[in-house]
């Protein structure tokens, strides 16, 4: 057994305080703790799957790209192929690699939200 | 400062309601950066009259924020609301006798503005499939509606909004593909100008009063009004953003594109295509999307320290998310 606190369940455990104090405070404090609430859950999404979504766009990104580098690199790397119109959405494999990354980052920043590709008859 | 709205209100009884009136209840019910809005009542000869106040508590920029001045807000919903378009009956314009600054005074219209509710809330589960064709109705309205006389609009369409708001973005120094891709695929489908009229600018599920009998009872926050494409309001009623959870009813989360049309289409609005309004839909989701990263960028250079910022700014992967989804489906 571990017997020494992960960060992820440090993070959980914060949420849960700040949801057990949450009732207590003013209105505008309230607020402001459920925002606090919902950052301690996106910092535990992260820390839990944030490094296998960053390596799989870096996988995807690279492939598309035909060169390698950080992640931050490679983003950089496609803006400045798009704003050269070198990339547009015909691009082959662009929208489906992006897709992917964008999906990957939601899931982490905000599971709940429903988007557009999920208003789809059959979706 | 809440002190001193409440003693300026109490004065302001006596304006509105006459010798004996006096101050009821007053309630500050949003918290804006720099907008007040007060719920409040007076009391005169046993007779109550709900009241709401808007205050500038602090002056904005309005080259940098585009936002009209509370005076603009008020001559707006007068000009719209002699077409016949539902807004809050304005009671009073302050004027510095009040000692509120920038203000101005409206009748409570009861109902309901939270999104989730419109979309969700049983209470409204029989009114909701009118509601599409309502806010077409509205809009027509709206966009029928001559400029008041001395007041001073921005006139814009959808190339200067573009280079607008890719100003903006190029600002924020971010590096986001699906961003920079949604501006050029925007570019390259930019709608021909069209007959330029008055426009809400922040016509959404949100900023718009439902009632479960009656529908739409009133159209709220007219700051950022402007002149510019008609389908811009449509386009904005659409994005995905404030549908709150419904992707699959287009239209605010409670109804369908051609209900939307055919109201607008009813009520004398210019013929538009679906086409057009879904460019402006995807222009909403991107404009969304650089409005969540520099929500990001105000908090980071300190302008803005509350823990709202930094997680709008991680909002920007939800304008991304129907971003691609539409540049894949198309127009």
């Amino acid at each position: 057994m571990t017997t020494h606190p992960r960060t992820p369940e440090l993070a959980r455990a914060v949420a849960e305080w700040i949801e057990l104090i949450r009732p207590a405070l003013d209105p505008r404090n309230a607020f402001l703790a459920r925002v606090a609430a919902n950052a301690m859950a996106t910092i535990e999404r992260e820390l839990t799957q944030g490094p296998a979504a960053d390596a799989e766009a870096v996988r995807r990104l690279t492939s598309l790209l035909g060169r390698t580098g950080d992640l931050e690199a490679l983003e950089a790397a496609l803006c400045a192929e798009i704003r050269a119109s070198r990339a547009d959405e015909h691009t082959p494999g662009l929208l489906p690699a992006l897709r992917e990354v964008t999906l990957a980052r939601l899931a982490i920043d905000q599971p709940s939200y429903r988007h557009e590709g999920l208003g789809q008859p059959g979706s | 400062m809440i002190l001193e709205t409440r003693e300026a209100l109490s004065r302001l009884a006596e304006r509105l309601g006459g010798e004996g009136a006096r101050l009821a209840a007053a309630e500050r019910l949003s918290g804006g950066a720099s907008l007040e809005t007060w719920a409040f009542a007076i009391e005169a000869d046993g007779r109550r009259e709900e009241l709401i106040l808007r205050r500038r508590s602090a002056p904005v920029d309005p080259s940098a924020a585009r936002k009209v001045s509370l005076e603009t807000e008020a001559a707006l919903i007068r000009a719209v609301a002699a077409r016949g378009a539902p807004a809050p009956p304005v009671r009073h314009v302050c004027d510095p006798a009040d000692g509120l600054g920038e203000a101005y005074v409206m009748v409570r219209v009861p109902g309901e503005t939270l999104g989730r509710r419109i979309v969700g809330d049983p209470r409204f589960d029989a009114v909701r499939g009118k509601l599409a064709r309502q806010c077409g109705e509205v809009l027509a309205q709206i966009h029928a509606t001559p400029p008041p006389a001395g007041v001073d609009l921005l006139v814009t369409d959808a190339a200067a909004e573009l280079d607008r708001w890719q100003e903006v973005y190029r600002g924020a120094e971010a590096q986001r593909p699906v961003l920079e891709l949604g501006f050029q695929y925007l570019r390259r489908r930019t709608p021909e100008p069209s007959v330029p009229v008055l426009l809400h600018g922040d016509f959404r599920n949100g900023n718009l009063m439902f009632d479960p009998q009656i529908g739409v009872a009133a159209v709220l926050d007219w700051e950022l009004a402007h002149i510019g494409d008609p389908a811009e309001d449509l386009g904005w009623l659409c994005t995905n953003s404030w549908r709150f959870g419904r992707p699959d009813r287009p239209v605010g989360g409670f109804g369908d594109y051609a209900d939307l049309l055919a109201g607008y289409a009813a009520a004398g609005g210019p013929p538009l295509a679906l086409e057009r309004v879904r460019f402006w839909q995807a222009f909403g989701s991107l404009r969304w999307g650089v409005m969540c990263l520099t929500m990001y960028t105000s908090w980071a250079s300190g302008v803005q320290r509350t823990v709202e910022r930094p997680m709008i700014g991680r909002r920007v992967s939800e304008a991304e998310a129907d971003l691609v989804v539409l540049m894949e489906q198309g127009l």
